[in-house]
């Protein structure tokens, strides 16, 4: 159980994909235009990380080291397609918003990041759950991202969520700022950069504020031992 | 010498081993949805050509009806197109076809057109642009309504002169900020039109097989 909580708190906070790793840069920047399109491929990519994960995991030590990034590439690629036509064939809605993005997990280097350097020395349970809850921590972001995105851009939020889950949730859109005008940067690749420079300041900002609220505390209570 | 020889060999073994299994996984999986894709995507398709041709326009299976457009410069296609035709009791009401626009602001706008045999517009969708977010892209059905203003539009009811955004002294609204985009789709529905007004005969005269 400690494990599982340390690969949880690891994904989230102290290690998340990204804003402390700051991998798989590609997606986040290029798909975060809105909270639904982020909120989407970041589970789509913690499917496949988690089934990534726990496809390796349980062969690691029948791949020779030499061979292991093209093995591992292999298991990836294939397992976005097979996931991909599994979403064309049977959720055509779905695959029409996500469509475009799905095939960019396999280019996501978060993916193989956690595959080598988890999975590959890890059992097959905590491997799948690091590799869930490293994709939660990207969706966390990602979705964050978007809405920010999204908010001072187009002055919505969830906008999309009807091509997401169905017609009937159209009503659900949000029109935070009625009449806005718009503010094209924040939709465009700059706003992208801005937004997620500011979310990493923000997560720094907060483990800093942690960490120097932790100490004079410690120091406090070293103090009378002395 | 040995060893290292035989360690390559089962490298590369277990590379090919790897590779087969997941060929075959692959394989397994792509078979199994073949149809289910191919059935969505008509699905999908159907639902398109219904947003644009009420159905008193046809009875007959639209997608299965087809002529195939030959490249002209009015279509601005590369290939030869595949058009479908909607019939009502075996008379060509309609034809739905894509053209392509190259003059959009950022690459090609494609659009998918019904035109009645009267020369009339029963609706135009954009299928796929890369015009600017937020800008130009009020062109998409899912942005904005704009495009359904060429509902019910023809050459007989604007002259082909007029064909143009009000900006050039033409007869069609746009959005201050964009005035590339709509221009482009303009002149493509505009260029559409006179190309089944040319061709009338060839795509409406045409007897079910």
């Amino acid at each position: 159980m400690q494990q599982f909580q340390e690969i949880s708190l690891n994904a989230l906070w102290k290690q998340n994909p990204g804003v402390v790793q700051l991998l798989g840069l590609c997606p986040t920047l290029a798909v975060t235009t809105s909270a639904i399109n982020g909120l989407s491929l970041g589970l789509a990519t913690a499917i496949v990380m988690g089934c990534a994960n726990g496809a390796v995991s349980p062969v690691r030590r029948l791949v020779p080291d030499e061979i292991r990034v093209p093995v591992f590439i292999l298991v990836i690629a294939a397992l976005v397609t097979m996931i991909d036509l599994t979403i064309h064939g049977f959720a055509e809605p779905l695959h029409k918003v996500l469509g475009i993005f799905i095939p960019l997990i396999v280019v996501n280097c978060i993916v193989l990041a956690r595959v080598e350097s988890f999975a590959a020395k890890q059992s097959p349970t905590p491997a799948i759950w690091d590799g869930l809850m490293m994709g939660l921590g990207l969706t966390i972001v990602l979705t964050l991202l978007g809405g920010m995105r999204e908010l001072v851009g187009k002055g919505t939020l969830l906008s999309g969520i009807d091509l997401a889950l169905g017609e009937r949730f159209a009503p659900y859109v949000l029109h935070v700022l009625p009449d806005y005008q718009g503010f094209l940067l924040a939709i465009l690749p700059p706003g992208a950069f801005i937004g997620l420079g500011c979310l990493i300041a923000l997560r720094n900002w907060i483990s800093a504020k942690n960490t120097s609220s932790v100490k004079p505390a410690s120091t406090a209570a070293a103090k009378p031992a002395h | 010498m040995h060893a290292i020889l035989k360690h390559a060999r089962n490298t590369a073994l277990t590379l090919m081993g790897f590779a087969a299994l997941f060929t075959l996984l692959l394989s397994v999986v792509y078979h199994n949805t073949l149809t289910p894709i191919a059935e969505s995507e008509a699905q999908a398709r159907m639902a398109l050509f219904q947003q644009i041709v009420p159905a008193q326009l046809f009875d007959n299976a639209l997608l299965a009806d087809t002529q195939v457009l030959p490249v002209d410069p009015l279509l601005g296609n590369q290939q030869p197109i595949v058009a479908n035709i909607a019939r009502i009791q075996g008379q060509a009401s309609a034809v739905i076809f894509e053209v392509v626009a190259h003059d959009g602001y950022s690459g090609d706008i494609k659009l998918l057109l019904a035109i009645q045999a009267d020369g009339q517009l029963a609706g135009v969708r954009v299928l796929a642009h890369k015009e600017t977010p937020g800008l130009g892209d009020y062109i998409d059905i899912a942005k904005d309504r704009w495009i359904t203003l060429f509902d019910g539009l023809s050459l007989q009811k604007i002259p082909a002169t007029l064909w143009k955004v009000k900006k050039d002294g033409g007869d069609f609204d746009y959005r201050a900020g964009a005035t590339v985009t709509p221009r482009a789709v303009v002149g493509a529905v505009a260029r559409a039109l006179d190309y089944v007004a040319q061709h009338h005969n060839t795509l409406f005269g045409a007897k079910p097989s």
